[in-house]
């Protein structure tokens, strides 16, 4: 509902935004009552949200074809670019974080603090254009372009979306990485571990069956939460990188005031948050049996 | 002299020769902050680029909007950073760039800030109703990304840097409402607070006279801590094109006005210089924000 008051009530006429500020009164007026802009704002909402929840995003304004069939490949694109950016950055955060953690206060802690810290505070498309001039032109090991040509396999495509996602990956190292030191250290400091060890178990046992199954919660917490953030950065990187993606559908429907469209994007885009917040909730209560089993509530 | 006085001062010693608790508690925050070498050089990198903001074109070279026959040299003794596709000086253009940052980011966070406490205060003191309803609504907002909102509005309202500032502005008041009502939840429990509850004094006098002084801590650790963000989020949005427009010489807009030459390889310098200064403005935003925390969570 916020997604569609934002796109409809705020001022603009749609129909002179489209067809320009040279088209005629009447073909304004036309044009808005196709696309029924001219009727009462509540019965635009109910058809909208009625035929939403039935799949039909309506039609494009741009393209003048459905949106959905419009968006069903650019969500494809997007996942596939996210996934590589998730795939990349939570273990390697991960690891880094538990390094950090376990070795408080160490030149690496310092190291991998002060990168992640640095690379979180640059925006992504700063960080994206580094690695362009540097992997992509000066060095030529990676395709500067994030679409690969038709028909490519699965390598190949991976290859392709591994610079946009490096900006990505960037971005979010700092936070998880950060949070994983943060429980890391608290669970080195806890009881059970010290227990842990008088038991007489190694270090790798400990650190493997205490350590990290403690602080392992917290981070999937902070990975969830960071969907949202990467929703918005593939916004941005997708426009650099001209990478057909829900973000460069949202991004061109802004521009063009493609209403439909960008309701539907939004809308699509609120979704998977939400989903992703549900999966990282069931996933920590799977792996807190103090949630699993009621506790001490 | 000083024995006279307390002589005569009596049993009241004059705020003057005793410093208040207050005070020597803002005296050691500031002496330790002084010891931070992460405040310490975030505030000569944020302070060098205030200094160019301030002084934009006047101290530069080149005038950073004239446009010569110059275009796409490459850096020469001439012109330090190389010109862009308009031939204007790319040195001056970067030292020029940091006013149109350094002006939106500390509106927007000052408005979102000062919203943000306000709302923080009412929901936190008052809970109830009023708290359920407004945190209920920062929940919904929250559930999309910053840049979409902001892109969706600026998208509908048009852009220019009043536009900017608001959006900005707005969208960041419901994670500084959250942060602040969170502290007030912990401060609301305080015998300071009960007191002045027994004393009769009305909600908007304890919520404002006597916690918020008691929580500006925290406040100003959210503030940097935002500010970090707003700079984050206001170069996406005007590398987008919703945000700072031509011909001023921000460094988003210059990076999303040549970023397209690179593709032949050359004319790096055009990009470069623009993200290195983004990248130093914002680390060292950061650095100041991570020297407040430690000092304020001690």
């Amino acid at each position: 509902m916020l997604v569609f008051a934002a796109g409809s009530l705020l001022p603009g006429d749609l129909g002179r935004n489209i067809l320009g500020n040279f088209a005629s009164e009447r073909d304004v007026a036309i044009f808005n009552h196709n696309a029924g802009v001219d009727r009462p704002l509540i019965t635009q909402y109910v058809d909208w949200i009625t035929s939403f929840l039935r799949g039909d995003l309506g039609t494009s304004f741009q393209y003048q074809v459905s949106v959905s069939s419009l968006l069903g490949t650019s969500f494809v694109n997007s996942l596939k670019l996210a996934a590589v950016a998730f795939l990349i950055v939570v273990p390697l955060s991960i690891i880094g974080g538990t390094v950090s953690g376990l070795r408080r206060n160490s030149f690496s802690d310092r190291a991998i603090t002060i990168t992640g810290v640095s690379f979180t505070a640059i925006p992504e498309f700063v960080t994206a254009i580094v690695f362009i001039l540097f992997f992509g032109l000066w060095l030529g090991w990676l395709p500067v372009s994030a679409t690969a040509p038709d028909g490519s396999n699965i390598l190949t495509q991976v290859k392709y979306l591994l610079l946009p996602s490096f900006a990505l990956v960037a971005v979010l190292f700092g936070y998880i990485a950060r949070i994983t030191r943060a429980s890391v250290i608290e669970s080195v400091d806890a009881d059970y571990t010290r227990t842990a060890y008088l038991k007489g178990l190694t270090r790798k046992q400990v650190v493997g069956r205490h350590v990290l199954r403690n602080s392992l919660l917290p981070t999937i917490a902070v990975v969830a939460t960071q969907v949202g953030y990467l929703i918005g950065g593939l916004l941005v990187i997708e426009k650099l990188f001209n990478y057909n993606g829900i973000g460069l559908r949202i991004y061109t429907a802004a521009v063009n005031k493609d209403y439909p469209m960008l309701q539907s994007g939004v809308l699509l885009v609120g979704i998977v948050y939400l989903l992703a917040t549900l999966v990282a909730d069931v996933l920590y209560s799977l792996l807190n049996p103090r949630i699993r089993f009621g506790g001490d509530q | 002299m000083s024995a006279m006085t307390d002589d005569a001062a009596g049993f009241e010693p004059s705020a003057g020769l005793v410093p208040s608790e207050a005070k020597i508690a803002r005296r050691e925050m500031v002496r330790q902050l002084l010891h931070s070498k992460t405040f310490i050089v975030g505030n000569i990198v944020v302070g060098f680029w205030v200094f160019w903001a301030i002084a934009g074109s006047r101290l530069t070279p080149h005038d950073p909007l004239e446009q010569t026959s110059n275009i796409l040299k490459a850096p020469s003794t001439a012109y330090w950073f190389g010109t862009d596709q308009f031939g204007r000086d790319i040195f001056s253009r970067v030292l020029a760039g940091a006013s149109s940052t350094l002006t939106v980011a500390p509106l927007a966070t000052l408005l979102a800030i000062v919203c943000g406490t306000a709302v923080g205060l009412v929901t936190g003191y008052y809970g109830g109703i009023a708290d359920d309803t407004i945190s209920r609504f920062v929940d919904a907002v929250l559930a999309l990304p910053l840049i979409v909102i902001a892109v969706m509005v600026l998208t509908a309202l048009g852009s220019s840097n009043v536009t900017l500032i608001l959006v900005i502005g707005l969208v960041f008041t419901p994670p500084v409402s959250r942060t602040v009502r969170a502290t007030v939840l912990g401060e609301r429990q305080l015998d300071y607070v009960q007191a002045a509850q027994l004393r009769g004094e009305r909600g908007p006098y304890i919520m404002f006279v006597e916690i918020l002084p008691n929580i500006m801590g925290p406040i100003v650790v959210e503030a940097t801590v935002r500010l970090g963000y707003a700079i984050f989020a206001i170069a996406g949005l005007t590398f987008l094109g919703f945000g700072v427009q031509p011909p001023s010489p921000d460094w988003s807009l210059q990076i999303s006005e040549n970023y397209t030459l690179l593709a032949s390889g050359t004319y790096w310098w055009t990009v470069l210089f623009a993200c290195v200064a983004i990248a130093t403005l914002v680390i060292g935003v950061n650095l100041v924000a991570d020297g407040l925390q430690q000092v304020v969570d001690e």
